[in-house]
């Protein structure tokens, strides 16, 4: 687009144009950008793809699972024997070991992420909030293999000290581990909502005479509950969903048991423990892998939606 | 309620104690600052912890030899190798697809319910259990393409696992770049694309490059997808195509801790010394670029 008026014929661009400048106006509907759109297009397509496949595969081989056992005796029987000579496929005790690591890890990471939360969005001077806040997404960094390392070789051993009945692959430090994983995430979803509440409701509470205690926990935090209760879903579908922390230090024994000091199995544990294996393809045990990650697949996405309906609803309050 | 009994509600209600209500308030503020630093002392335990078991069996022999059932001669020369080619492989699949759906979602897509679908869906995808995406390799690359345990299907289903995170980034980045851009853009005739490519993508640049950098260091770290599709097996060798067995950095650890001998807890505290090497200064350079964007807004 080269262009300047020339002295000699200041007209010359009337005549000739702007050489090198294509005005075509099919340009933008030609076939390079339609080229372009379609690629794009493919792209987020991948997207929805992904969660078909995903569907396909949990479906196609729990439909397998299930014609040989019955969704009665699934959902029905508290015995998950798959090793055994007489197997059961009863659901239960897999779903109890995942909800005693997700209760465990709910009493560690609530209070203490809600509190860093409130420390944070409403406490903490400018530079300490900057050097906080970063240091927490690096505790949200660690892989889960090293967390689970961290569980078998030192939380167990030290807890062995206090609790010396202490199983060595135990529901308690396995649960207390996912808890400290997840705490990085209810701390920053809840510190986005307690943000978001607007700077006149506490200042309202201020010019009442009420204390900057009174201020956050009776007007600050129940005006971002909602929010806050989203990220509590939220971290606990990941508590639930973890796998590595549980392989390595909850232990691999189904059971219905409400004792955290014992070795349990989580579903997750359970779908690494049989692909670990060498079960061949094509058996019931092999394909109880699919059903029981279909189960687990429902449980977290059911979670996830009822987490993206709050926060959806909550924004639209402010 | 008649005035008397408002009265004498407000009455009931009203607590006349400036400095007990204070200091409660400072003790909270206490118990609120080291409930926030907490998590931090664990991570300091952790470090402590696995620095003291694994510095000891960290030397350059353990760098560059093979996995060995005799832990004096073990090392994590093919986890090493092979966590290299996964991260270069993941990237070259989910970096421009990534980028390009969220190019797509935010500059070309119509508004409306297919749209919201689509990106409900991608929330939904980036809250899937990383197994899950493992059952989905297996199923998929493993099994339907019939790509066997190897470094391509375990490359494809990482891939998939960290897409919804660079799209969400991407997404981020695109959205606070200012319409006005846009709009003189096209104005002086730019195409779409144009607008894109020489526009939006370069003020996008270090949101995205953030993104891409944390959710690869997400796909380092990440242990059981590939567990599901089959690479945890004794890997004496570095691979020399795309359909070669591998392992990774990762499954090596689990291998070491899942054993009950405690030379290979040394080994895999080792092996954790190397991988957090690598993952700190990953997210490092990432957090350093945030804070230099934040800091060099385009406007």
């Amino acid at each position: 687009m080269a262009f300047s008026p020339s002295s000699k014929d200041p007209l010359l661009w009337q005549r000739q144009g702007f050489p090198g400048l294509k005005l075509d106006a099919k340009l933008s509907r030609g076939p390079k950008e339609r080229l372009i759109g379609a690629f794009l297009g493919f792209c987020a397509l991948v997207t929805v793809l992904t969660t078909l496949g995903i569907v396909a595969v949990l479906v196609g081989e729990s439909v397998a699972f299930f014609e040989q056992v019955s969704l009665r005796a699934f959902f029905g029987d508290t015995k998950w024997t798959p090793q055994f000579a007489e197997k059961h496929f009863g659901i239960w005790p897999l779903l109890a070991g995942t909800l005693m690591i997700t209760v465990i890890a709910a009493l560690v990471a609530i209070p203490i992420g809600l509190a860093a939360a409130i420390y944070i969005s409403q406490y903490a001077p400018e530079t300490v909030r900057r050097w906080l806040k970063p240091s927490l997404e690096l505790l949200a960094g660690v892989p889960t293999v090293v967390y689970g390392y961290f569980a078998l070789t030192f939380v167990t051993p030290l807890l062995q000290r206090v609790l010396p009945q202490m199983q060595v692959y135990n529901a308690l430090s396995a649960g207390l581990v996912v808890g400290i994983m997840i705490i990085p995430m209810v701390a920053s979803l809840s510190e986005d909502a307690l943000r978001a509440v607007p700077r006149s409701l506490a200042e309202g509470a201020y010019a009442l005479g009420a204390t900057k205690y009174e201020v956050v926990l009776r007007v600050v935090v129940p005006a971002a509950l909602s929010g806050i209760m989203a990220s509590f879903i939220l971290a606990l579908s990941r508590a639930i969903g973890e796998t590595m922390i549980v392989t390595l230090a909850a232990g691999a024994t189904p059971r219905l048991t409400l004792n955290p000091l014992e070795s349990i199995q989580t579903m997750t544990a359970y779908i690494v423990q049989v692909s670990l294996g060498d079960t061949p393809q094509g058996t019931v045990v092999y394909q109880s892998l699919f059903a029981v990650g279909l189960v687990l697949f429902v449980l977290t996405l059911g979670m996830n939606l009822l987490a993206n309906r709050i926060i959806l609803r909550f924004k639209e309050s402010y | 309620m008649g005035m008397v009994e408002v009265e004498a509600a407000v009455a009931a209600r009203f607590d006349p104690r400036p400095i007990e209500r204070r200091r409660i308030g400072q003790v909270l503020a206490v118990v609120l600052f080291f409930s926030t630093t907490f998590g931090l002392l664990v991570l300091l335990t952790l470090l402590v912890d696995v620095v003291q078991k694994g510095l000891p069996w960290l030397d350059w022999q353990f760098l560059t030899s093979y996995p060995s059932r005799n832990p004096e001669e073990a090392g994590i020369k093919s986890a090493i190798v092979g966590s290299f080619w996964m991260m270069l492989l993941t990237a070259l699949f989910s970096v421009p697809v990534g980028i390009g759906a969220a190019i797509y979602l935010e500059e070309y897509a119509p508004r409306g319910w297919f749209l919201r679908l689509v990106q409900l869906n991608i929330a939904n995808l980036a809250g899937i259990p990383s197994v899950i995406y493992g059952i989905l390799g297996l199923g998929l690359f493993v099994r339907f393409f019939g790509l066997g345990r190897s470094l391509l299907a375990g490359a494809l289903t990482m891939s998939l696992l960290v897409l919804p995170i660079i799209v969400i980034s991407t997404q981020e980045a695109l959205r606070a770049i200012p319409q006005g851009i846009r709009e003189s853009a096209y104005a002086l005739g730019a195409t779409r694309w144009q607008v894109v490519s020489s526009h939006l993508l370069p003020i996008a640049a270090p949101g995205i490059l953030t993104g891409v950098i944390l959710s690869l260091s997400r796909a380092m770290g990440e242990t059981a997808p590939l567990i599901m599709i089959g690479a945890l097996t004794f890997i004496a060798f570095l691979p020399s195509s795309l359909l070669d067995p591998f392992t990774v950095l990762p499954i090596q650890i689990f291998n070491w801790t899942a054993r009950p001998q405690e030379a290979f807890r040394g080994l895999a505290a080792a092996a954790i010394l190397v991988l957090m090497v690598f993952l700190l200064l990953m997210n490092l350079s990432a957090i350093l670029l945030r804070n230099y964007y934040e800091r060099h807004r385009p406007h």
